[in-house]
């Protein structure tokens, strides 16, 4: 489980979070709701210390985010950003064995080979395996930014935007990916626009606004009408499909 | 795969030939039978063509760190203030304390290098990260107001002469035993960047994915700089700034190789030894009895392919790459 207490953020004078505290259940898919500015992104960099925090503490399965070591973290979580539009030129295969690097530290072994070679085809990145990424697209590039973070393995995997690029198979196919890590007994951790991705796919949702948590909880505690249109401050209807909460806010 | 191992025999060759001519070319006659054929073979022959290797090598890998480490692929340490800030700090050592070791020398030069790139890297932090073209013009307006310091401190104390030697152009003709063997330090700067290769490859994914997996973007920085600064500081104190090793060398090999630096950075160091011997064999021979410094060889050179490579449309640049993917 990952515990946030008593975290606030500024950059600058503007108040990015404040006074946060909710725990993000183990073995689940969580995802971070809310409107443009509300602090998802940041919270998320927070949980996987990416930027420092200033006040208060995060723990990820008991581990300070803080005070423990990167390279121990790096194998207790997973995370990628929404900046993977990097002009590099590695070749997928290259940028994916990069996962195992805080594992094999450069030197794999057998099973680092494996995990990445699954990762590939996973994400089916077979065929583009020897391409250098700034010749992909970008979905192509986001599934192999996201086929690295699969081969890191981790009992945690921190997601940002993941869904940005992917078109709807690839979207629908990456969800079901991230409830299988789930039933595998890892945990995940999403920012997601898109609500009935999140009413689909995610156990437990925290809806944020302004820096602040809203409310937390399944998605059927939390995609009611009366919570989103206070969220987004726009009219929204919440009808059932599948058994799930339907959102629907376009007209 | 199989390319850069073609690649690397080829450039392997290449130096193996080039080493040859380098050794048998020159205005003495070298008679190998005489004792002092085998000197002008021991103590200036060799000695220069492993210092325009050396220098090369180094230089070529100092250039690839320095464009991962501040995500870029128009910089090198000679557009960047890294030379400019050597040979202050060699000047003020000569100024201070003129009796001081090269070994002392050699620190001076390496600290005020690491500063000045130090200097550089922050400055450009600030610049939109778009707008790929202004970072190496950061570190050319950079480099251009440390030199003028430098300039202005040479011409009071009339030490003119020495900053020609460092920054003009960078030439071997001096080079006899005992007087290029600081370019082992910029040799072993670069090894240690190959032993570091994945941590700068990864750090040129970004701060944030260096994180992500584990690393210290902070700790792969300051060694990179320690590289680049040692590197151009041992080549700034031997044999005078090479310009456009740095930039030119690494920019092919990324076309043909990738970022891969574990699997580049053996090819883009020999292919940095290689132009840099090839163009002290042309300064040598185009006007004999007379040299053309291998500097200005390869500023003339280098300035066309790189042009070239600015030019040539085939595939998507870094800059062209992080336009309209990165909006």
């Amino acid at each position: 489980m990952i515990e946030i207490k008593n975290v606030s953020y500024a950059i600058g004078g503007a108040k990015i979070l404040q006074d946060i505290n909710t725990v993000i259940p183990k073995g689940s898919v969580t995802a971070l709701i809310g409107p443009n500015g509300a602090g998802k992104s940041s919270l998320l960099n927070l949980i996987g210390r990416i930027e420092p925090l200033q006040t208060g503490t995060i723990d990820v399965d008991g581990q300070n985010v803080t005070t423990s070591h990167s390279g121990r973290l790096a194998r207790t979580m997973a995370f990628l950003g929404q900046h993977t539009a990097v002009a590099s030129r590695l070749r997928v295969s290259e940028l994916v064995a990069f996962g195992r690097w805080p594992h094999c530290h450069g030197r794999p072994g057998p099973e680092d080979h494996e995990k990445v070679a699954d990762a590939i085809a996973q994400f089916s990145l077979r065929g583009l395996a020897d391409r250098f990424l700034d010749e992909l697209s970008g979905g192509q590039a986001q599934r192999a930014h996201l086929a690295m973070t699969f081969a890191q393995d981790t009992p945690w995997v921190l997601l940002d935007e993941p869904l940005n690029n992917l078109d709807m198979a690839h979207s629908r196919i990456l969800m079901r990916k991230l409830s299988d890590l789930r039933d595998a007994g890892k945990s995940v951790v999403i920012v997601v626009h898109d609500l009935n991705q999140a009413a689909a796919w995610a156990d437990h949702l925290v809806a944020m606004k302004h820096g602040r948590v809203v409310v937390s909880g399944a998605p059927d505690e939390v995609l009611t009408p009366d919570w989103l249109s206070a969220l987004y401050d726009t009219e929204v209807q919440v009808l059932r499909y599948a058994d799930r909460p339907l959102v629907l806010s376009h007209v | 795969m199989q390319a850069r191992k073609k690649i690397l025999i080829g450039l392997s060759l290449l130096i193996f030939i080039l080493a040859a001519i380098s050794v048998f070319i020159g205005v003495a006659q070298m008679d190998l039978s005489d004792p002092r054929g085998m000197m002008i073979l021991t103590v200036s022959r060799i000695p220069r063509t492993i210092a325009a290797l050396l220098t090369g090598s180094a230089l070529a890998v100092a250039g690839v760190v320095m464009q991962q480490i501040v995500r870029n692929r128009f910089v090198e340490p000679g557009t960047a203030g890294t030379a400019e800030s050597a040979a202050l700090g060699l000047l003020a050592v000569t100024l201070i304390a003129p009796q001081a070791s090269i070994w002392i020398k050699m620190v001076a030069a390496s600290v005020s290098a690491l500063i000045g790139t130090s200097i550089f890297v922050k400055m450009i932090r600030k610049l939109p990260p778009r707008e790929v073209l202004l970072v190496p013009l950061a570190g050319i307006v950079l480099s251009g107001v440390i030199g003028a310091i430098v300039t202005w401190i040479g011409w009071q104390t009339d030490m003119m002469q020495f900053i020609a030697t460092w920054l003009m152009t960078g030439e071997f003709s001096g080079v006899i035993a005992g007087r290029y063997e600081l370019l082992w330090i910029a040799g072993l700067a670069a090894g240690i960047a190959f032993f570091a290769a994945d941590r700068f490859a990864i750090l040129g994914l970004g701060p944030e994915a260096a994180t992500a997996l584990g690393l210290s973007p902070r700790a792969v920085m300051r060694l990179g700089l320690a590289v680049v600064a040692v590197v151009t500081a041992m080549v700034v104190v031997s044999v005078g700034m090479i310009p456009f090793v740095g930039l030119v060398v690494p920019n092919i090999i990324a076309r043909l190789i990738g970022d891969n630096l574990r699997a580049a950075l053996p090819v883009t160091a020999l292919g940095g030894g290689a132009l840099v011997l090839a163009c002290d064999i042309i300064g040598r021979v185009i006007v004999a009895p007379f040299e053309i410094p291998a500097g200005t060889i390869l500023g003339v050179l280098g300035a066309g392919i790189f042009l070239w490579l600015l030019w040539r449309p085939a595939r998507p640049s870094k800059a062209a790459a992080m336009g309209p993917t990165d909006v």
